[in-house]
């Protein structure tokens, strides 16, 4: 089922490739198609999920030998987290090839690579083998590295650049962990399941501290985690707005997603003792994340500091949640919490950058003083980017919501100061999504915008969607969190 | 005389023979039979070479000749490395007039490789290098009339003699200092040498020898002219097949010196790791794609180095070694057909747009290029993670560590060549070559894709891989 669910967008994609001639909607059409497919199988194993108390952590599994000689096999399989992961991705990678892009000619090569994207990065979060998932976190540098660079704007080539060779360096950095704890382990293996009941490493003291560096370095970068997050500025303004979308909403859980998957799992006692400077680090990001988002001019760098901040606090979830100090309850809370904050974070980033790219396709121009009073021509623009700005400024009854709580409770258990600090973060967020709307959709209209125009139905439904399913965890949460909640539970409980 | 342990050699050889025959009889529109003659050749000494494996390690000639799973590992990679060279020469030397002398000279040149891979005698080693390098010399300076391939050539010439003059001294002190020639001897004779400056310094003046070959510091700087001036066919072959001799015969060599008495270690990390970055911070900014991997396969050397580093330290050491040369082999010999299938169109900007005209081409050339940075699941990926894996394996943590700040900045440079494949705009579609080149890029591609994908079909033979001393 899981291997489908990559396969079927990687087969997808090549088939696009060599798909004649055929019209720019009809691939995209196509697109739309093979996009869904992921999506309803990953429903399918929502539906059939066991979370209770006895039931098998990672469920799903299958496995296929690949290179026996070196442990390394196609070991996928799904437990809490990665299935919430998984499938907000999907519905994610769904919106945004659904969302009308301008494909400069170029139809079939953009929504290949873009299939491609989605098989290798449901493969990441699906993988239950480190070198498994390694191919996969690299793939997903290479398909967002064609995506920003053909489809960009203005210096997207540069752009690009960046972005590859930063995240590679941080991928490397995570290979080489990956050896050493593999190597440490007795013998070698890449089973993630083998791994984490083994704790390799556990009493080494410098080899287990350099083996942890190398995760953090790795994920800190993809995350990212203040001060690895040079490379996500640039890459976000020149990226196409789906792509930025998927870049946000998907590519920066990785980060947090391997935090939780790799050190946190396999190497807890270690990562116990270094949750502090973790945290510490995690309430720099989302103070400077939110102060330099609150000084930016540009729309979509605005919305791409605010990723730095949200990750934070994600961050400092899982800080607070391996950290010795606290109790049972408040580190499940925080670790809930962060894996929450993931699935709310995609959710409403993405649908900040799919405005993002309405604001491009009309006017080709990001600086939120050209603009004003859109209320006016565009209601249905308004409120999209309402609804999403409160969600992100953690409303209560939106799903942002959810998570920060979530986070802060937990935090306030074991890290009470940090959590003091960090909340101050929600403080500048909330004014800077406010100072956003007002000098967006309110005050006087410059004369151009007068034609502006509204949202379309083929904008509105995968922003609408990405909307509704917003507001239904932030009302009803239930459903997700008892899915994340039997994950988060072992994994606290094994600490 | 055990005349069978050299059929696969005597097949080389006589091919070669045979193909000059050829070339001095027939007309110049038939000269392109000497390729099929040498692809022949190549298979047949292939089969041969693959029913030499009996399962035991063990030297043959009075033990100057080494039949081991490396030997023979390594002399397939050769001779299909060949084959993919001899693919991409008759369209391009189609008006050379007696150019099927072109595919003896590749063959003997392949011959030297195959020597040095199997050398287990310090005299065998010496024979090997320089076959392969007087054939070298050739093929690099085939333009006879266009000035930068003549160049190449003397450049090739100027410090391949100073490199081999430097291999003999060091051979002639190790024969005087231990008194034998053949490995298995002098491993004996080592156990109970004191170690003295001297037999250090012979042995530093071997490994420099050999290391020419290799293309590694400090004799590595023939690499980018040959890259950019020698033939585009021939300068695919001289990047990759003169590599996979020296580095199983540095390897060999190297395994029987102990090294409690001799601390060769640091002394090969020094030359990897100087090796990688020279290799890398020189192919940064370069503007001419085949100087671009000249530069890119000096580094590639240094990698292959951290494996002969740990020779005898990790297991996992010369399996990594062979897997890596045939990755590097694969992805570096699809790099140059492409060149040579869009008629040796070498400045960067020249790509321009390729992937518009020239998809399949253009996908090719990323698909190797990506390769040779380690993207999985490709060849490259898999080799350099056995590389790491037994240079952590050893204790040499740092030299994995050097090796990915390496890999890191060279993704920039194959960047540099693979973005304006697809970013830029271009008016024309370039021309092609012909069918052979475009074989021979199928080939390579197929390779990288297979050597990745499939990696356990040789990973899986190559397990026990003892050396026979």
């Amino acid at each position: 089922m899981l291997t489908l669910a990559i396969l079927v967008p990687l087969l997808g994609a090549f088939a696009l490739l060599f798909l004649p001639n055929a019209s720019e909607q009809t691939t995209r059409r196509i697109a739309i198609g093979v996009a869904a497919v992921p999506l309803v199988l990953l429903l399918i194993v929502w539906a059939r999920f066991d979370t209770g108390a006895g039931a098998a952590a990672f469920q799903q599994v299958a496995t296929v030998p690949w290179i026996p000689s070196l442990g390394v096999a196609w070991r996928v399989g799904i437990d809490g987290i990665a299935l919430a992961i998984s499938a907000m991705s999907a519905v994610l990678f769904l919106a945004a090839i659904a969302w009308p892009a301008e494909t400069k000619q170029r139809a079939r090569a953009y929504y290949a690579w873009f299939l491609f994207l989605e098989a290798v990065s449901l493969g990441v979060f699906m993988a239950l083998d480190l070198l498994l998932f390694y191919v996969f976190f690299d793939l997903s540098l290479v398909g967002m590295y064609f995506l920003i660079g053909r489809w960009g704007h203005d210096d997207a080539p540069r752009a690009a650049l960046k972005f590859f060779v930063y995240t590679f360096a941080g991928s490397l950095a995570i290979l080489l962990a990956i050896l050493g704890l593999s190597l440490g382990s007795g013998s070698l293996t890449f089973d993630m399941r083998e791994l984490i009941a083994r704790q390799p490493l556990a009493g080494m003291d410098v080899r287990s501290a350099l083996v942890l560096l190398g995760f953090v370095f790795g994920f800190g970068i993809k995350t990212p985690l203040f001060p690895l997050h040079t490379w996500l500025p640039p890459a976000h303004v020149n990226a196409p707005g789906p792509v930025s979308a998927i870049l946000a909403g998907v590519l920066l859980k990785m980060g947090v997603y391997g935090l939780i998957r790799i050190p946190f799992s396999m190497m807890s006692a270690t990562f116990a003792r270094y949750a502090l400077p973790l945290g510490i680090l995690a309430v720099i990001s989302i103070l400077w994340g939110s102060l330099v988002a609150l000084g930016q001019q540009d729309l979509k760098r605005r919305i791409a500091y605010t990723s730095v901040n949200h990750m934070g606090y994600a961050v400092l979830g899982v800080a607070a949640a391996g950290a010795v100090a606290g109790s049972d309850a408040g580190r499940l809370l925080a670790l809930t919490g962060a894996v929450v904050e993931m699935v709310a974070h995609g959710l409403i980033t993405g649908a900040l950058f799919l405005i993002t790219a309405v604001f491009w396709q009309r006017a080709r121009e990001y600086d939120m003083d050209a603009y004003g009073g859109l209320a006016q021509v565009a209601p249905r623009l308004t409120a999209a980017a309402t609804v999403a700005a409160f969600a992100s400024l953690g409303l209560p009854g939106l799903a942002g919501f959810v998570a920060e709580f979530q986070i802060f409770a937990g935090t306030f258990a074991s890290y009470p100061w940090l959590a003091a600090i960090g909340l101050l973060g929600i403080l500048i967020t909330a004014a800077l999504f406010l100072q956003m709307l007002q000098r967006l959709f309110f005050g006087a209209m410059p004369a151009r915008w007068a034609d502006f125009a509204d949202l379309r139905v083929r904008e509105l439904v995968p922003l609408g969607a990405l909307l509704l399913l917003v507001v239904a965890i932030g009302v009803y949460p239930h459903e997700l969190l008892a899915v994340i909640d039997s994950a988060t539970a072992t994994l606290v409980r094994s600490r | 005389m055990p005349l069978g342990d050299v059929l696969p050699e005597i097949a080389v050889l006589v091919t070669a023979v045979i193909g000059l025959l050829l070339a001095s009889f027939a007309p110049m529109r038939r000269q392109w039979l000497g390729a099929p003659l040498a692809l022949i050749g190549l298979a047949l000494a292939g089969v041969l070479c693959a029913m030499q494996w009996s399962g035991q390690p063990r030297l043959t000639f009075s033990g100057t000749w080494a039949l081991d799973g490396a030997s023979i590992a390594a002399r397939l990679i050769i001779l299909a490395a060949t084959a993919i060279a001899v693919l991409l020469a008759p369209e391009w030397f189609r008006h050379e007039r007696r150019h099927g002398e072109y595919y003896s000279m590749l063959l003997l040149s392949a011959l030297g490789a195959m020597a040095m891979a199997g050398a287990a005698d310090t005299l065998q080693l010496v024979m090997g290098v320089l076959l392969s390098s007087v054939t070298g010399y050739t093929l690099a300076a085939w333009h006879r009339d266009w000035a930068l391939s003549v160049e190449a050539g003397m450049k090739y010439f100027l410090i391949g003699a100073f490199a081999n003059t430097l291999l003999m001294l060091g051979v002639a002190l190790l024969f005087g200092l231990l008194g034998r020639t053949g490995y298995q001897d002098m491993a004996v004779a080592l156990t109970h040498a004191a170690a003295s400056p001297l037999l250090l310094l012979a042995l530093a003046l071997v490994v420099i020898g050999v290391a020419f070959e290799l293309g590694a510091v400090p004799v590595h700087t023939w690499l980018p002219d040959v890259a950019e001036g020698a033939p585009a066919p021939a300068a695919a072959f001289l990047t990759v097949v003169p590599k996979i001799g020296a580095a199983l015969a540095l390897a060999r060599l190297l395994h029987v010196f102990p090294t409690d008495a001799i601390g060769w270690r640091p002394l090969l990390a020094a030359i990897a790791v100087a090796t990688m970055t020279l290799g890398n911070l020189a192919a940064l900014w370069q503007t001419d794609l085949r100087r671009l991997l000249g530069w890119s396969s000096v580094s590639q050397a240094g990698y292959a180095l951290m494996a002969v580093t740990v020779i005898g330290a990790s297991g996992q050491a010369m399996p990594a070694l062979l897997f890596f040369l045939a990755g590097y082999a694969a992805a570096n010999l699809t790099a140059f057909a492409v060149v040579v299938q869009l008629r040796g169109r070498t400045e960067l900007a020249d790509y321009s747009g390729l992937a518009h005209h020239r998809p399949l081409l253009a996908a090719g050339l990323t698909l190797s290029l990506l390769s040779l940075v380690g993207i999985p699941p490709l060849a490259g990926f898999v080799g350099k993670l056995t590389l790491f894996l037994a240079t952590i394996d050893a204790g040499y943590a740092w030299l994995a560590v050097v090796a990915i700040l390496n890999t890191v900045v060279s993704l920039f440079y194959y960047l540099r060549a693979i973005a304006p494949i697809y970013f830029h705009e271009r008016k024309a579609a370039p021309q092609l070559l012909g069918n052979w080149a475009g074989s021979g890029v199928i080939a390579g591609v197929v390779a990288v894709l297979v050597l990745g994908l499939l990696a356990q079909a040789l990973l899986g033979h190559w397990e026990p891989m003892a050396l026979p001393w």
